[in-house]
């Protein structure tokens, strides 16, 4: 190599690479082998809840999939072929008798003569039991019954209906929806005001005393369990509005929704008091600079301000709402009526999930059913948060901006 | 023109602009109104649960066997629900409290802000808090009693006609519910990392300490009362969830107390929906009824009082520091 021009030295060797270490999780660190393996494993255990996230979707989804691919049928129509009687066991083909059962060829080959004779009279029975109906042969986990209306046997006009009872199971979600949404609203209409309200008084014109204990006393409504706040509803709160009001059905959406509202009303305000908190002081010190009043700072200037958080805070109590479960079971009735009257007993999404699993048939269609409401609930939930995450980053950034 | 009136400073040092404006006393009463009446709500619900609940609260009551009579306010107890309830909650804190601290260290101390993976891991644990209860309930369902269990049963206990694993028990409600309240844990332990100043962590790295010694001798020993939170935040909700457990472990009735982790189990909680939808006669059971609302709510309301009172203090501490 030759000499620099303005350095006679010859160049010095190349240092020797430096031999390969264990390197921290951060910066480029050399750590001990044992801290390597420590901090690969912290970071190993914090995937758990992206992996748990995807689990969720997964395993909800896997038991929904047959409906979405249109593989569940849950029509009758193989119980009403006609049935071959027992007396022409000995001339019917092995072939159409393994059909005629619905067996598969290692089964057929496993079963004797007498088995098969069982399993006949089995379906003759289970023909018997058929209804005499036009509906029997309608699949009815098709999108067609799911989202439209459909005239049943005995109905005179198309109707929304879910009655997964009897020997066709009627699985219409409209009532259940509108029913989600019914108590989900009101449940919003009776909370969002009053968490609102409460979050700008005790973020903005309480004094900080009284600040240091009405945060803690909101926020332990949190700590009441739902079943808790079911049980009150049922128990107390509906003798005392129906009392109050005077409706016919003593368990409707009014009261599934007002005590649905006690469960929002921590959320909401918890979400909305940290938005209004996190507005920098300036903005209300040169208000009151200004000659305005506190309130006049807080309502036009912080809320404005504080707006996309308050937004987020209320879809963040939406999703709470669409999501409780025990509430509404108790609460609500149950009875899935296709109407807006709140006055009206609904049945919820999630309540019917709670309500009917626990007498399906594992891997039957109505638990197949019941997990595709749940994945319904998955990714309604699912985007009711990202869109609050995202008002909450909008406004973190606009603040950010403006400082 | 006149000038305007000087502002007062009050003693306490605050600004206090005087009402003047009618609107600002309207508005300022209303919210007030609104605050004062959640808060007498919350009174309200408490003050009735408990003038007629603590009455019927003995040692017979909370310790006693529920074995005789679920339903006969003489002779019902709920010493094998608390029993349930305890086991479920102690389990689960097993599993959610490692994961959660961990995840809590790796965003506070290891991962940088910026990189898409750290918004993802943050976005999913938010989304994690967003979950319906009921959801994992189903998740469990699918996810611990069918495939885990189902995989365990026919792994080990290929010729048992009665499954072991692939049913409610146990340990599949206390993982449940420790997923579900594994964002409560994370959160409640990355506040509290975070109101540790950076010049302690500086200070121990400058002594010549590893970045792992700084973690777990000095950032982790001072973030203990946020951790500690987190714990009994997550505890105090797992004990009150009911859909969670609804299919993967709770028992309506059971004659003996779980002995392994793939038995079921009597809950509180459930206990209480049971009472108040399933009883033959709910006007005669509602001293029970009373009773064990009474227990679950002394229960989690005891622990996130505690809970609330430590957070108030760390949230002090963050905000003086700031």
């Amino acid at each position: 190599m030759n000499p620099h021009p303005l350095c006679p030295l010859p160049a010095p060797d190349p240092l020797p690479a430096p031999p390969r270490r264990w390197t921290g999780l951060a910066g480029g660190r050399r750590v001990r082998p044992s801290e390597w393996l420590a901090e690969r494993g912290i970071q190993v255990l914090s995937f758990t809840a992206v992996v748990m996230i995807l689990l969720i979707f997964l395993f909800v989804g896997r038991e929904a999939w047959p409906i979405f691919a249109g593989r569940v049928d849950s029509s009758l129509a193989r119980e009403m072929q006609e049935v071959i009687p027992i007396e022409a066991f000995d001339q019917t083909s092995p072939e159409r008798l393994r059909q005629y059962l619905g067996l598969t060829r290692e089964q057929f080959e496993a079963m004797d003569r007498e088995t098969l004779i069982e399993l006949m009279k089995v379906r003759i029975e289970a023909r018997e039991q058929v209804p005499a109906d036009k509906d029997a042969l309608l699949n009815t986990v098709h999108w067609r019954y799911l989202l439209g209306p459909h005239q049943w046997t005995g109905y005179d006009r198309p109707e929304y209906i879910w009655q997964p009872v009897s020997a066709i199971h009627k699985y219409n979600l409209v009532p259940l929806i509108v029913g989600s949404l019914k108590a989900t609203l009101v449940a919003l209409a009776f909370a969002v005001p009053l968490a609102l309200a409460a979050a700008l008084y005790v973020s903005q014109l309480a004094s900080p005393q009284t600040r240091e204990w009405l945060k803690p006393g909101i926020e332990l409504l949190a700590g009441v369990p739902s079943v808790v706040l079911g049980f009150f509803a049922l128990i107390v709160l509906a003798t005392l509005l129906q009392r109050l009001f005077g409706y016919p059905s003593r368990l409707n959406a009014l009261l599934a929704g007002v005590a649905l509202g006690l469960a929002v009303i921590p959320v909401v305000f918890s979400v909305a008091e940290d938005a209004l908190t996190s507005v920098p002081r300036s903005y209300t010190e040169a208000a009151l600079a200004l000659g305005s009043t506190r309130w006049q700072a807080a309502w036009q200037i912080v809320l404005p301000a504080a707006l996309p958080g308050v937004f987020a805070a209320v879809v963040l109590g939406f999703g709470r709402a669409i999501g409780e479960t025990m509430i509404v079971l108790m609460a609500s009735g149950n009875a899935s009526l296709l109407s807006w009257n709140p006055l009206d007993s609904v049945r919820t999404l999630t309540a019917t999930i709670a309500a009917e699993l626990a007498e399906t048939v594992v891997g039957g269609h109505h638990y197949r059913m019941l997990f595709v409401i749940g994945v319904l609930l998955f990714v309604v939930t699912f985007v009711s948060n990202l869109a609050g995450e995202l008002f909450i980053h909008r406004f973190k950034t606009r603040l950010e901006g403006r400082r | 023109m006149n000038p305007p009136a000087p502002t007062r400073l009050s003693p306490r040092g605050t600004l206090t602009a005087g009402h003047r404006d009618p609107f600002s006393t309207l508005g300022t009463g209303l919210t007030a109104t609104a605050t004062v009446l959640i808060l007498a709500m919350l009174a309200l619900i408490l003050g009735h649960i408990s003038w007629h609940g603590a009455g019927g609260l003995s040692p017979r009551f909370i310790f006693g066997s529920a074995a005789r009579d679920m339903f006969d306010p003489d002779r019902a107890g709920v010493g094998p629900m608390a029993f349930g309830t305890a086991a479920r909650v102690i389990l689960m804190t097993l599993f959610v409290i490692p994961i959660g601290v961990a995840t809590a260290i790796y965003l506070s101390e290891y991962a940088r802000s910026a990189s898409w993976w750290t918004r993802g891991l943050r976005s999913a644990v938010n989304n994690l808090a967003g979950v319906p209860s009921i959801v994992f309930g189903l998740f469990g369902l699918g996810f611990f009693v069918t495939a885990v269990g189902g995989s365990l049963d026919a792994l080990f206990y290929p010729d048992n006609p009665k499954p072991v694993w692939g049913k409610p028990a146990l340990l599949w409600a206390s993982l449940t519910l420790a997923v579900m309240t594994l964002p409560v844990v994370i959160v409640a332990t990355e506040e509290a990392l975070r109101a540790i100043p950076t010049g302690l962590r500086e200070a121990s790295l400058a002594l010549g300490a590893t970045k792992f010694q700084t973690v777990v001798r000095v950032v982790l020993p001072q973030a203990l009362p946020g951790i500690l939170t987190g714990g009994i935040l997550a505890v105090s909700r797992a004990a009150g969830e009911v859909a969670p457990i609804l299919f993967t472990g709770a028992a309506y009735y059971m004659a003996n107390l779980p002995r392994a982790l793939s038995d079921q189990f009597m809950d509180l909680a459930y206990h209480v929906y049971v009472l108040s939808t399933q009883a033959p006669d709910v006007d005669k059971s509602r001293p029970i009824l009373f009773g064990t609302v009474v227990v679950l709510l002394l229960l989690t309301f005891a622990l996130n009082l505690v809970a609330i009172l430590i957070r108030t203090r760390v949230r002090r501490r963050l905000r003086q520091l700031g």
